[in-house]
C-alpha cells in the first residue's frame, strides 16, 4: 500500500491546484464526466496490468476496440441481432482473439510485444476494411437503451462506467491479491523458470491473463462505443493502449513484471484523466495534452523508482543489524 | 624470491548481508610467479578476485600494485593495471569471430578521426597469437564454431594481447578433457616463463601440485596458511582448507540402507543432449546416492527430465513399484518428487518474493480455501520452517533477494520439505555456501534419509560426494560409467569413472 501512497499524494495535490485555480473543477457535471471517462479507461487499464504483471504487453487494445465497435454495429443495426448475444459475441471475439496472442507468446515463445504489435495493426486494417472506411452508428435501432446508459447512464448520479469499473476492480483485487492464481501471477511475472521450478503452469498463467484483457477490453470497448455513439474505424480508441500502459505504469507496475496492484493502476487511471481534464480547465493548449502527460508520466516513474531504491537499501541495513541474521560465530 | 612484489593486498575485507566473505586477508605475488588460490567453495576466493578485478568493492584493506597504493573501482580500471580476469564462465562473444573476440575493446583503427577497424592488422596479429597458443585455426573462424576448450584459449589469447602482468584464471579446467588440461598447463608455465604472473584458482589439487609456485589456502574468508613449492601435496592442501577432519563435517551414518532397493528407479532415461545414451539406475528408500561427474556430462540433465522441467525423449520412472508419467513439474511435484535446482537464484527461488511466499508457492492450494490464500496459515508454516532449520532471517517477510546464499538455499529447501518430500533431488547443494551452513544441509539431507527420503545429489565437489552419499553413480558424457559401494569411495575411484579413461 506504501507504493500506491505517493502517487495518490500526486493525485489529490493535482486536483486541489486544478480546483483552485479553476472552481469549475468540482462542479458536478464536470466530475461526472471525468468518473465517466476514469470508468470507461480504468477497466481495459486493469485488463493491461494483469498482462504487465506478468512480464508482457499488450499493444492491441485499442485497434481492437475499434474492431469491435464496428462489429457491434454492424451486429446490431444491419443484421438485426438483439443486444445480448451481440454483446456476448463482442466479449467472445476479443477473448478468442486474445485467446490466439496467448498461445502465440506461450507455445511458439514469441515476443508479447511483436505478437500484439501486428494485432495493433491487424485490426485497425480489418476494421477500416470490413467498413470500407466509414464510420458506423447505432441509427435508430430500438431497445438499445440498457446499452445506451451502460455508458452514458448514471446511479444515484454515479456515471455507469464508474460504477462497472468499482466492480470490475473488486473482483480482480480479490483475484490478484488474495487468490492462489494472482499469486502465479505474480510469480510467473517476477521468475517465470523458477515459478515453473515451483510447479506453476506458467504458459496456462500468462495465456489467462491476456484472456482476461480482453474481456476487459470487450467491455471498455462497447462502453466506448455508445459513449462515442459512432464508431470511426480509422481513429476509434486510437493509442488507447498507451493510455492503458501509463495508468499501469504511473501505478507501480514494473515493465519487468511481477510488480503491480489494482489500487494502483486505479489511481494512476485517475491521474491521466484529471491531467486531460486539467489542460481542458486551466485554459492550456489542447496541443499540448500529449506532453503534460509525458511529463507527469516521467516525473511520476523517476519518483517512484527513487523511493522504491531507498525502502530496499533499508530492508538491507536492517538485516545487516539483525542480530539474528549473523552467521555462524 | 628477493625480487619486490608485483601485487600485495593486505587486510582485505568484506561482508555481505548476512555473512562475512572476507576477514583481513593477505595476498602476495611475485613476478613470474604462479600461486594457486585455493579452499573450499565459499572460503572467499572469489570474493578476492572479485576485488581485485575491480567487480566488487572492499570494505577495508589495502592493494599495491608494484609498491603502488591503488583502488579498483571498475574492471576497466583493473585492466588498465595489467589484471586479466579469466573468469569459470567463458565471456567472450559467440557472435563474434575469434579476432573480434580477441581484440575486443582495444581494436586498431585507421583513418583517426573515422575509427575504422584495422582488420587487417587484427586478423594478422590474432592468427599470430593462435599459433602462438597451438591452436590450429584462422582468426577469421566464428567463436560459435570452436569447442569449449578452445574458446578458453581465445580468452587467454584475449589475457595476452592485452598485455596482462596478472593473470587470474578462475577454474580454467572445470570443462576441459584431460588432454585439453594438460595443454592448459604447458600454457601457464609458458607464460609464467615470459614473465606473467598467475593466480590460479581450481578444486582440482593434481593441478595445483604439476603447477603452482606456491599455495595460497583460504577458509572462512581468512588466511589459512601458505604452502611453498616443496610443500604442497594434497594431502597437506586438504588438511588446511577443510580444517577439521572430515568425520566432523559430514554426519556418520551406517552404510547400511534398509528397504526396498529399487524403491525408486529410472530406466531407459534418454535426454536431448545425449540422445543416444540412456541411463538407468535405482535409488531406496531412505538412501543417499551421489551424482559424480565433469561439468557437462549430463547429470543435471537427468535431474531435470526427472523432475519434469526438460522433456526427455524417453524415460520410465517408478515410485514404490507404482509406474509414473511426468511430463510436467507439476506431476513431479503431485508424487512428491522434488528438485534443488543448480542455479538458485533463476530456478530455485522468486527472490523479489518474501521468504514466506517462496516457502508456501509449491503448495499454495493446501493454504487456501476457496482458491483464496490464507495469509496466517501461510506465515505460520514459513515462521515454523524457519525455526526448523535455522533460517537466519529477521522475518519471514523478508525478500530472498537480502539473505546469504546459505539462507537462500534453505528457503529453497524449505519449500520442499514443508510438502514432505518422497524423491529429493539436490543439484550441486552446497555451492557458493559458507561453510556452517554447508554442514547444517549436510546433517539435513542426512536427517530426511533417516526418515525414508530417498535422494539423489548432484555435485562437483569431490569432498562433498565422498562424504554424504552412501552410494555413487558416476557419470560420463551422458552415461553412468560405474556405481561406486561406500567401500569402494575414493577421489581416484571417481575421478577415473568422471573422466571415462576406465570404463
Amino acid at each position: 500500500m506504501k507504493k500506491e501512497l505517493g502517487i495518490f499524494v500526486l493525485l489529490i495535490v493535482l486536483c486541489v491546484i486544478v480546483a483552485i485555480i479553476n472552481p469549475n473543477f468540482l462542479q458536478t457535471i464536470n466530475l461526472q464526466n471525468l468518473a465517466r471517462q476514469i470508468g470507461a479507461f480504468g477497466i481495459f487499464s486493469i485488463g493491461l496490468g494483469l498482462v504487465i504483471i506478468t512480464g508482457g504487453i499488450d499493444l492491441s487494445v485499442g485497434s481492437m476496440m475499434a474492431l469491435l465497435g464496428v462489429l457491434l454495429s454492424i451486429v446490431l443495426t444491419e443484421w438485426g441481432v438483439s443486444p445480448l448475444p451481440a454483446v456476448l459475441l463482442c466479449a467472445a471475439v476479443a477473448m478468442g482473439l486474445s485467446l490466439f496472442h496467448g498461445v502465440l507468446i506461450t507455445r511458439m515463445n514469441m515476443q508479447p510485444f511483436i505478437v500484439t504489435l501486428c494485432g495493433l495493426l491487424f485490426y485497425r486494417g480489418l476494421a477500416r476494411f470490413i467498413t470500407h472506411d466509414e464510420t458506423k452508428g447505432f441509427g435508430a435501432v430500438e431497445g438499445l437503451g440498457a446499452l445506451r446508459s451502460l455508458a452514458n447512464g448514471n446511479l444515484v448520479g454515479i456515471p455507469m462506467p464508474f460504477i462497472l469499473l468499482i466492480i470490475v476492480s473488486a473482483i480482480t483485487w480479490v483475484f490478484l491479491h488474495w487468490s492462489v492464481y494472482g499469486r502465479y501471477l505474480f510469480a510467473t511475472g517476477h521468475n517465470a523458470e523458477a515459478a515453473r521450478y515451483a510447479g506453476i503452469n506458467t504458459r496456462r498463467i500468462i495465456t489467462l491473463a491476456y484472456v482476461a484483457s480482453g474481456l476487459l477490453t470487450a467491455i471498455s470497448g462497447i462502453i466506448f462505443a455508445f459513449y462515442t455513439n459512432s464508431v470511426s474505424p480509422a481513429n476509434h480508441g486510437n493509442a488507447y493502449e498507451l493510455y492503458g500502459i501509463a495508468a499501469a505504469v504511473l501505478g507501480g507496475c514494473s515493465l519487468r513484471g511481477g510488480e503491480g496492484s489494482v489500487v494502483g493502476i486505479l489511481i494512476g487511471t485517475a491521474l491521466l484523466q484529471v491531467l486531460r481534464n486539467l489542460v481542458n480547465l486551466l485554459g492550456i493548449p489542447s496541443s499540448l495534452d500529449f506532453a503534460v502527460m509525458g511529463g507527469v508520466i516521467l516525473i511520476g516513474v523517476l519518483a517512484d523508482q527513487f523511493f522504491t531504491d531507498r525502502r530496499n537499501r533499508r530492508q538491507v541495513v536492517m538485516l545487516q543489524e539483525s542480530p539474528t541474521a549473523e552467521s555462524q560465530q | 624470491m628477493t625480487l619486490s612484489p608485483i601485487l600485495q593486498l593486505t587486510g582485505i575485507s568484506k561482508r555481505f548481508p548476512g555473512v562475512v566473505a572476507l576477514d583481513g586477508v593477505d595476498l602476495e605475488v611475485y613476478p613470474g610467479e604462479v600461486v594457486a588460490l585455493i579452499g573450499e567453495n565459499g572460503a572467499g576466493k572469489s570474493t578476492l578476485m572479485k576485488i581485485l578485478g575491480g567487480v566488487t568493492k572492499r570494505d577495508a584493506g589495502s592493494i599495491r600494485i608494484q609498491g603502488q597504493e591503488c583502488e579498483i573501482p571498475s574492471p576497466r580500471e583493473a585492466n588498465r593495471l595489467g589484471i586479466e580476469f579469466i573468469h569459470q564462465e567463458l565471456s567472450v562473444l559467440d557472435n563474434l569471430d575469434v579476432g573480434a573476440n580477441i581484440f575486443l575493446g582495444r581494436e586498431p583503427t585507421r583513418v583517426s578521426w573515422l575509427k575504422l577497424l584495422d582488420r587487417k592488422r587484427i586478423y594478422a596479429e590474432a592468427d599470430a597469437l593462435l599459433r602462438k597458443l597451438g591452436l590450429n585455426l584462422s582468426s577469421r573462424t566464428p567463436l560459435s564454431r570452436l569447442s569449449i576448450a578452445q574458446q578458453q584459449l581465445v580468452e587467454i589469447a584475449r589475457s595476452i594481447n592485452a598485455r596482462a602482468r596478472i593473470l587470474i584464471m578462475d577454474e580454467p579446467t572445470s570443462s576441459l578433457t584431460l588432454s585439453e588440461t594438460q595443454r592448459l598447463l604447458e600454457i601457464v608455465k609458458d607464460l609464467k616463463a615470459h614473465g606473467v604472473s598467475i593466480i590460479y584458482i581450481s578444486h582440482r589439487l593434481d593441478e595445483v601440485e604439476k603447477v603452482a609456485d606456491r599455495a595460497v589456502v583460504l577458509r572462512d574468508g581468512r588466511n589459512a596458511g601458505t604452502l611453498a613449492r616443496q610443500e604442497i601435496e594434497r594431502e597437506r592442501m586438504v588438511r588446511m582448507m577443510v580444517g577439521r577432519n572430515l568425520q566432523d563435517f559430514y554426519v556418520s551414518h551406517d552404510a547400511t540402507t534398509s528397504g526396498d532397493v529399487n524403491w525408486f528407479t529410472v530406466s531407459n532415461l534418454r535426454t536431448s543432449r545425449y540422445p543416444h545414451h540412456s541411463i538407468s539406475f535405482s535409488v531406496a528408500q531412505g538412501e543417499v546416492m551421489g551424482l559424480a561427474g565433469l561439468v557437462g556430462s549430463g547429470r543435471s540433465e537427468v535431474a531435470q527430465a526427472v523432475f519434469g522441467v526438460e522433456e526427455a525423449l524417453a524415460c520410465e520412472i517408478t515410485l514404490g513399484g507404482k509406474r509414473l508419467a511426468i511430463q510436467s513439474p507439476q506431476n513431479a511435484i503431485a508424487e512428491g518428487i522434488y528438485l534443488v535446482p543448480e542455479d538458485r537464484r533463476s530456478c530455485g527461488l522468486i527472490v523479489d518474493f518474501s521468504i514466506s511466499k517462496n516457502i508456501s508457492l509449491p503448495g499454495l492450494k493446501r493454504y487456501a480455501t476457496a482458491g483464496l490464500v490464507d495469509f496466517s496459515a501461510e506465515n505460520t508454516k514459513a515462521a515454523e520452517m524457519c525455526r526448523a532449520i535455522n533460517i537466519k532471517a529477521p522475518s519471514p517477510n523478508i525478500q530472498a533477494a537480502n539473505l546469504s546464499g546459505g539462507n537462500q538455499q534453505k528457503v529453497v529447501l524449505a519449500k520442499w520439505l514443508a510438502l514432505s518430500p518422497k524423491v529429493l533431488i539436490l543439484d550441486e547443494p552446497t555451492r557458493g555456501i559458507d561453510v556452517g551452513a554447508k554442514a547444517e544441509i549436510y546433517a539435513l539431507i542426512r536427517k530426511l534419509a533417516e526418515q525414508g527420503v530417498s535422494i539423489i545429489v548432484i555435485s562437483s565437489e569431490m569432498e562433498e560426494v565422498l562424504g554424504i552419499s552412501d552410494r555413487i553413480s558416476v557419470m560420463h558424457e551422458g552415461r553412468i560409467t560405474g556405481i561406486l559401494q561406500r567401500q569402494q569411495f575414493s577421489e581416484e575411484a571417481v575421478m577415473r569413472l568422471a573422466t571415462g579413461s576406465n570404463g
